[in-house]
């Protein structure tokens, strides 16, 4: 009698308190359960959530511009299309030096596929000017390299130029800016030693010229796995040298370097006295007039971010124009059309797939076991069938040469001149998608309806309903839980059906689904099937959202 | 010392003999490609022979369809399962332009016509991509119902546009290439002057226009194997395939189909090699493409399949059918019949306009 006077807590046994005690009981539970879910959780979220989550960020994702152009872009940005003129000197400056290394990574060809998406014309663009980019200042390159008998065709000086001796303190926070933009552009592991830092006080007088060596020393040693100092450095940097000690002031820059090369740099910029200083934009409206296109220029521009809302709007049939988002030709629409069309059909599908099913349901639930098991069987027998198979049926059961039709024409029903067209439209899709996806109907319904107890039909009749009365009233309000599941599961499917609509659909019975198949296998625009991908998602969700609201998901039953 | 050198050289052997067979080459290899009578003709021609001359296992893949995109796949997932991969030349400028196709060096990497012409003059303006190597010409062009079309049965390519002479349905590509340049050479562009009018929005529009005047008579096709198919069922009294399909249907089925081989467009399909192999697998697939694209070798598949080699020097040597016996040369679309007008597959402008007019031409067909 004692323990119950006794004030505080409750004890479990072993004398903590019995709540604390209870909850870790509790929670040792919970994580017992989590573990053993722990395989297929961990299963589902590798296998299945991750990679369509990455897939839907595709839709959003725009990296490539300015991880390839990553100083373009920035020069760019001041640039106002409105004024109907190509960017000036400075961004054309910067493209050269984006466009060559890029171009030795091999990847402006890449970023000309991702922009010719929007705009027609760059993936030649790209391609082209990235094989002809050595014609650029190569007057000058070959000046600087005859001058003093070939004295800066030695890589070893170069690397001493570049390095500033031994004595001389380095730049290492260029370095690091160009590991940067180098990982970024080729998504390679950058971060190893290269061997080289460059000299602070070249990368001080001659800064241009010291990150085209700094861009080149990385790409050899890290891409080409070579050793920097025994490479002949690129034309980069031969016409970095040209431009900076033309441009005004450059003369007093080169007197005023006293590192190792000066007399030979010295010589070579004397060599330069008959050129005139290199013009990057005349050059580049040299290798292809495209460059002067205002039109190219604002789609590198729009696209610049490293998100874009750019493929979102191409799925709704907009684009980005000059003021923000704007409808797309109307001879370019194409998309809404399918996204309604596949609702639509889906829709009529659904229905049809629930006036035939249900009957065959009821029968398969009230027949004896017998021969419900023999008719459960033929349900099923498409099941085993391969889709493909079942589709090709349908084919040569609805062109106009095939069975239904001469049949048609046999009895005289049909004129021989004038079959049916009953396939490559929306009706042969209807059709063939109904059987195909009819089995996922009836199955729902028939266990639904096998738990109608059919004392409830037989009670009513005995009080004096109609066959009629006793089944609207009495048994069809008990198998709507079975309709339910059936139609979310055959609207679900057949929203994201392709290969039926593919086969049998033409042009007029063809899915969204279809497109986004396109463009994942023949146009490789990632990005706009996974954006359309996302609408469907999202459009499918919200139906289910509207079916919970309207009928209630408690009321679906599989069985 | 010496006990030392000589354990160090025993160290330096043993670490070597490993290596020096690892830089040799895998001996196993998988080859993708498109299925059917085409892989057939390319395993009984290549992948045969070389096997039994090197022991190497080949896995043959038929996926060649979706190769641009499963080899992207492949690449950012960092496993590239795939050898050797046939592609079509388009698809192979793709892949070279994505980084995701090795460039091969003709001269360096392939044999040289038997007279000694160097590989790279033996495919001369074949070699369309610094990545591709070329192994046939094909063309797509039409095949007609012999029993279904008349007295006089259809010549030129502009009959595929005349409902009223050759009434009844055709089948055509759903796609914009090769239907775009027929319906403008069939409204009165000049052959040369094509490209230069489909780069314009007006130029698009009348082609599309001409295509309206028959599409109600359209049955459009996705797979190779659809017209063949439609024309043996006589759904169609004529559709655009690939020749040797055609061939197929003619030839070995004995269909009542005949070709039509004016303005066919020809395209080329070849090999290429994805880029990021080991080295290993890279000496395979090189030693391998070396082997299956030397002059005699391609002419031996025109032996199964009626598809032009794609070296000069092979020509000459086409001979029979393997089971048919019949010349294959009059049935290749680089005979001089059969080439009085033809188109090339102009690479470039469909690598710019493909998407553009795409989006077009799917906007009208949904209309």
């Amino acid at each position: 009698m004692s323990d119950t006077t006794q004030s505080g807590p409750v004890l479990a046994a072993d004398g903590t308190p019995l709540k604390r005690s209870l909850a870790r009981a509790l929670r040792m539970q919970k994580v017992r359960a989590l573990m053993l879910i722990a395989p297929l959780l961990i299963f589902i979220l590798l296998t299945f959530i991750l990679p369509i989550a990455d897939m839907l960020f595709r839709s959003v994702e725009n990296r490539i511009v300015s991880d390839t152009l990553s100083e373009t872009v920035v020069t760019l940005r001041d640039w106002d299309p409105i004024t109907g003129e190509a960017p000036d000197e400075a961004v054309f400056e910067s493209l050269y030096y984006d466009m060559f290394v890029a171009a030795e990574a091999k990847e402006h060809t890449k970023l000309g596929t991702r922009l010719n998406y929007e705009q027609t014309g760059i993936s030649s663009l790209f391609r082209s000017s990235g094989r002809k980019l050595d014609d650029i200042g190569e007057d000058h390159v070959k000046a600087l390299e005859k001058a003093g008998d070939g004295a800066l065709k030695d890589e070893a000086l170069w690397f001493e130029i570049m390095t500033g001796g031994s004595s001389g303190a380095g730049d290492s926070a260029l370095l690091e800016a160009q590991r940067t933009k180098m990982a970024q552009l080729t998504g390679e592991d950058f971060s190893a030693d290269i061997g080289f830092v460059p000299g602070a006080e070249i990368s001080d007088l001659f800064p241009r010229m010291a990150m085209a060596y700094t861009d080149f020393a990385l790409f050899t040693a890290v891409m080409d796995e070579d050793t920097v100092s025994e490479e002949d450095p690129w034309e980069t940097v031969f016409v970095a040298f040209a431009q900076e000690v033309q441009a005004p002031g450059g003369a007093e820059k080169l007197a005023a370097y006293t590192g190792p090369g000066a007399a030979e740099l010295t010589a070579a910029a004397e060599a330069l006295a008959g050129l005139e200083p290199v013009s990057f934009k005349a050059s580049f409206l040299d290798l292809d007039e495209d460059w002067g296109d205002v039109g190219n220029w604002r789609t590198i521009q729009t696209y610049s971010p490293t998100y874009t809302s750019g493929y979102f709007l191409n799925s709704i049939d907009m684009q980005k124009g000059t003021d923000g988002a704007e409808a797309r030709p109307e001879n370019q629409q194409i998309y809404i059309t399918l996204f309604k069309r596949t609702m639509f059909m889906s829709l009529v599908i659904t229905a049809s797939c629930i006036v035939l099913g249900y009957p065959v349901a009821w029968i398969l639930a009230n027949l004896p076991t017998r021969s419900a098991n023999l008719l459960m069987i033929l349900v099923l027998l498409p099941f085993w069938t391969s889709l493909l198979v079942r589709t090709s049926a349908w084919k040569v059961m609805l062109q106009q040469q095939g069975v239904i039709n001469d049949v048609l024409v046999w009895l005289g029903l049909v004129a021989d001149d004038a079959r049916l067209v009953m396939i490559n439209n929306q009706f042969g899709t209807i059709v063939a998608m109904t059987h195909i996806l009819l089995p996922f109907m009836i199955l729902p319904m028939y266990s639904v309806m096998q738990t109608i107890n059919p004392t409830y039909l037989r009670a009513a009749k005995s009080l004096g309903a109609t066959n009629w009365t006793a089944f609207w009233r009495v048994y069809f309000p008990q198998s709507v839980p079975g309709i339910g599941a059936g139609s979310i599961l055959v609207f679900i499917l057949s929203i994201g059906y392709y290969i039926t609509p593919e086969i049998v659909g033409g042009t007029k019975g063809v899915f969204i689904s279809n497109r986004i198949a396109y463009h994942i296998s023949s146009s490789l625009n990632w990005g706009l099937a996974a954006a359309l991908g996302t609408i469907l998602l999202a459009v499918v969700l919200l139906l289910y959202w509207a079916y919970d609201k309207i009928v209630g998901i408690d009321n679906v039953k599989l069985g | 010392m010496k006990l030392r050198n000589l354990t160090a050289l025993a160290a330096t052997t043993a670490l070597c003999a490993p290596l020096a067979f690892a830089a040799d080459m895998a001996d196993e290899m998988t080859i993708v490609s498109w299925g059917g009578a085409y892989s057939n003709s390319q395993i009984k021609a290549y992948s045969e022979p070389y096997a039994e001359k090197t022991g190497v296992t080949i896995i043959n893949d038929e996926s060649s369809a979706e190769a641009v995109a499963k080899l992207r796949a492949m690449n950012e997932a960092g496993n590239v399962t795939w050898d050797v991969v046939d592609v079509v030349a388009a698809d192979a400028m793709r892949l070279c332009d994505e980084g995701l196709a090795m460039e091969i060096d003709p001269d360096e990497h392939l044999a040289a016509a038997p007279d000694g012409t160097s590989a790279e003059d033996d495919f001369g303006d074949l070699l369309v991509s610094d990545c591709f190597i070329p192994q046939i010409v094909y063309s797509t062009t039409f095949g007609y119902r012999t029993d279904l079309v008349g007295d006089t049965p259809p010549s030129k390519i502009c009959d595929v546009f005349d409902l009223e002479a050759y009434p009844g349905k055709r089948a055509l590509e759903k796609r914009p290439i090769n239907n775009m340049e027929w319906a403008l050479l069939c409204d009165g562009v000049a052959k040369e002057d094509v490209y230069d009018v489909l780069e314009t929005e007006e130029g698009q529009e009348q082609a599309l226009a001409k295509l309206d005047t028959i599409k109600d008579s359209v049955i459009w096709w996705s797979a190779g194997a659809d017209t063949p198919q439609l024309l043996a069922d006589g759904e169609v009294v004529m559709g655009s395939t690939y020749n040797g399909r055609l061939f197929s249907v003619i030839e070995e089925q004995k269909q009542p189909v005949a070709m039509l081989w004016d303005a066919q467009v020809f395209d080329l399909d070849g090999w290429i090699i994805p880029a990021g192999l080991s080295d290993e697998r890279k000496a395979r697939a090189l030693d391998y493409i070396y082997f299956a694209t030397d002059t005699q070798r391609l002419a031996d598949q025109a032996k199964y399949i009626s598809y032009g080699p794609a070296r000069a020097s092979s020509a000459p040597l086409v001979g029979q059918h393997a089971e048919l016996g019949i010349d294959m040369a009059p049935h290749m679309p680089t005979d001089p019949n059969n080439a009085q007008n033809t188109f090339l597959y102009n690479y470039e402008f469909w690598a710019d306009y493909r998407d553009d007019i795409d989006a077009k031409f799917q906007a009208w067909l949904a209309k």
